[in-house]
């Protein structure tokens, strides 16, 4: 949740608000700026910004955290991570994440968006279907609700003998189902997890494209009707590109969240990695070697290694962005 | 785009009445099929939505042995005895409270250190005012992970480990940039005239703020705020990294904990009362702001 990058013009903002302090410093003035600039600032700076630098320093030492020596060890952590098999396990799970996680999210919200925007009656203005409304309060409820919330109601509902799940299967006489835990399995252990992450995020980006496709112009769509052009043909040729951003945006926040998966992967696998540790994620693996093992430096070292996989997948959706818009315009 | 919208997301096409007597009233067979099958899969969706919850709520009435035994038969009699044992047995009560003193502490300091720094950043202009804006960016783009291992020696050198008010310190330092980027737009868009007419009549800076300028920022004020609320309600890495003592833990880590307690012996019932407890206060928010939340999405300043 943040700000969306295109609101954020200081350099144009400052030009537009002019200032006229030129008076001589008061006591008034002073003191305001110092409490309004200075308690907010200071807080941020002890309890965010010094610990990403300090992260940075820790991360090429060997501190166990309470022992009062800690020496530097310049890149050996990194070095040890490549050969740690748990670790590349959990690169490897949390990359899966990072992919699939935005993909499958973005594709639903984006075929119920587009029902609820533009699916009514193909005559008249263009119009969503009835209790479009209904629809969409109901589908984004589950972005309030606590993620670790979420984790122990799907945990219940996979559960083998007495989930929801198992339950529905066997009764619609699917009778392999009966007791198939969905957690324990190897195969399955995965993407069911993978399921709870996008189960709670498709109504927050629903909600986020339908304001985007209502931001087309209404003469568009009618102009791509006159054309000739089916539901399916207008969806991909001509809401999609037009709300590519918001999908950038969308597909970004959303390879942040899956990238880091902690509550969901804590709420579903107490006891962190699942089954032949196919649903272990790097912040899970971090928070164990620092607070039960206690080896800070190497654990701030997998910090690192998060953080950069955090902002190359970020580059590398910018990238793709670009590219496909590129390849459109010199059509 | 930089505003907040507070008003509702409507359905711009759905409220548009049909042309009276027109043949567009007349729906061609291909629009009932369409009709049709969206409805099918918006109802589809909407069953995969609210079933588990439906299921979670109807359970949480349940003694353990009827989940056990018969988990989708509706409860026999409405059992209000697990919301008992969670409240008092699984010490979701005192989880609760700490809960509302965290959060709400957390979330009016923040507010108004938020608003103070935004306003700062927004109307002055002075050396380093940029750079603060791109320091605060940055402490929303990296990971809280990177992080976690400092702050958790940050707050035991000064004594705050395992305390509420190192958790609503934190909690405030979080949440900061994303409430200073937000308000930052907002204060940039309110008029100058009138923080100068102030000046004019000869109110302090500090009269400003608080008389003129903060109250004008209300419908900003109050999107972010709810937006923190559901956020720190729902925060867990920081607690459960920061504060592992027991009876100061919060609603989201009391019941990661009560989950995973003990295996077997786990009391299904007051397991579902507990989530039912945690959501409600969630539910209340997005009953009465559901329209301002969405409205907030849609001015796209949310993504």
């Amino acid at each position: 949740m943040t700000s969306s990058t295109d609101t954020v013009t200081p350099g144009g903002a400052v030009k537009r608000a002019p200032r006229r302090h030129r008076r001589k410093l008061t006591f008034d003035k002073v003191s305001f700026m110092v409490v309004f600039l200075g308690v907010p600032l200071a807080i941020f700076l002890i309890f965010v910004i010094s610990p990403f630098v300090q992260a940075l320093y820790y991360s090429m030492t060997d501190w166990n955290g309470f022992s009062p020596s800690m020496d530097f060890v310049g890149l050996k952590n990194f070095e040890r991570l490549l050969q740690d098999d748990t670790f590349i396990r959990a690169v490897i799970n949390c990359i899966l994440l990072g992919v699939i996680v935005p993909f499958v999210t973005i594709a639903i919200a984006l075929i119920i968006a587009s029902v609820v925007t533009v699916a009514g009656p193909s005559k008249g203005t263009v119009r969503g279907i009835k209790g479009a409304g209904l629809y969409r309060a109901v589908s984004f409820f589950p972005y309030c609700i606590p993620a670790i919330v979420i984790g122990l109601i799907w945990a219940q509902v996979y559960d083998p003998s007495s989930g929801l799940l198992n339950g529905f299967l066997t009764s619609i006489g699917l009778h392999q189902f009966e007791n198939f835990p969905w957690l324990g399995n190897v195969t399955t252990a995965m993407p069911a997890s993978m399921w709870v992450i996008i189960w709670g995020f498709i109504g927050f980006y629903t909600v986020l494209f339908v304001a985007a496709i209502k931001g087309i112009p209404a003469e568009t769509y009618e102009a791509v009707r006159l054309d000739g052009a089916g539901r399916f043909r207008t969806a991909m040729s001509v809401t999609i590109p037009l709300i590519r951003d918001s999908v950038q945006t969308a597909y970004i926040y959303l390879g942040i969240a899956a990238l880091d998966s902690f509550v969901y992967m804590s709420a579903l696998f107490p006891n962190a990695g699942g089954p032949a540790n196919t649903t272990l994620v790097i912040s899970q693996e971090l928070f164990n070697t620092a607070f039960r093992k206690g080896q800070f430096g190497y654990a701030t070292a997998m910090g690192v290694v998060l953080a950069a996989v955090t902002l190359l997948f970020a580059a590398i959706v910018f990238i793709v962005v670009r590219l496909s818009r590129g390849r459109e315009e010199g059509r | 785009m930089m505003t907040v919208t507070t008003s509702p997301v409507t359905d711009r096409p759905a409220q548009t009445p049909v042309a009276p007597g027109g043949r567009s009233q007349k729906q061609s067979r291909g629009d009932v099929a369409v009709a049709a099958s969206s409805h099918t899969l918006l109802i589809i969706w909407l069953v995969i939505v609210v079933v588990p919850l439906v299921w979670v709520l109807m359970s949480s009435f349940k003694t353990t042995d009827e989940i056990l035994s018969s988990p989708f038969a509706p409860p026999k009699s409405f059992h209000l005895d697990n919301y008992v044992n969670a409240w008092n047995g699984a010490g979701i009560g005192s989880y609760f409270v700490n809960t509302l003193i965290v959060v709400g502490c957390a979330l009016v300091i923040v507010m108004i250190l938020g608003a103070m720094c935004a306003y700062v950043l927004a109307r002055f202009r002075f050396f380093g005012a940029r750079a603060i804006y791109y320091l605060m960016l940055a402490g929303l783009t990296f990971p809280v992970f990177l992080a976690i291992v400092p702050l958790f020696f940050i707050l035991r050198n000064i004594g705050l480990l395992n305390t509420l008010p190192g958790l609503i310190l934190t909690y405030v330092a979080f949440a900061l940039p994303f409430t200073v980027f937000f308000l930052y737009s907002f204060f940039q868009t309110l008029p100058d005239e009138i923080y100068e007419a102030a000046q004019v009549d000869g109110a302090s800076e500090w009269r400003t703020f608080f008389q003129v300028m903060l109250p004008m920022a209300r419908p900003g004020m109050a999107s972010v705020a709810i937006f923190n609320f559901l956020g720190l309600w729902n925060q867990f890495l920081l607690p459960v990294a920061l504060n592992s003592d027991q009876s100061h833990y919060v609603l989201t880590q009391g019941m990661a904990s009560f989950a995973s307690q003990a295996g077997y012996s786990i009391d299904f019932g007051a397991l579902y009362a507990a989530v039912v407890i945690t959501v409600v206060p969630v539910l209340i928010v997005y009953v009465f702001f559901q329209r301002q939340l969405q409205g907030s999405v849609s001015a796209g300043t949310m993504k």
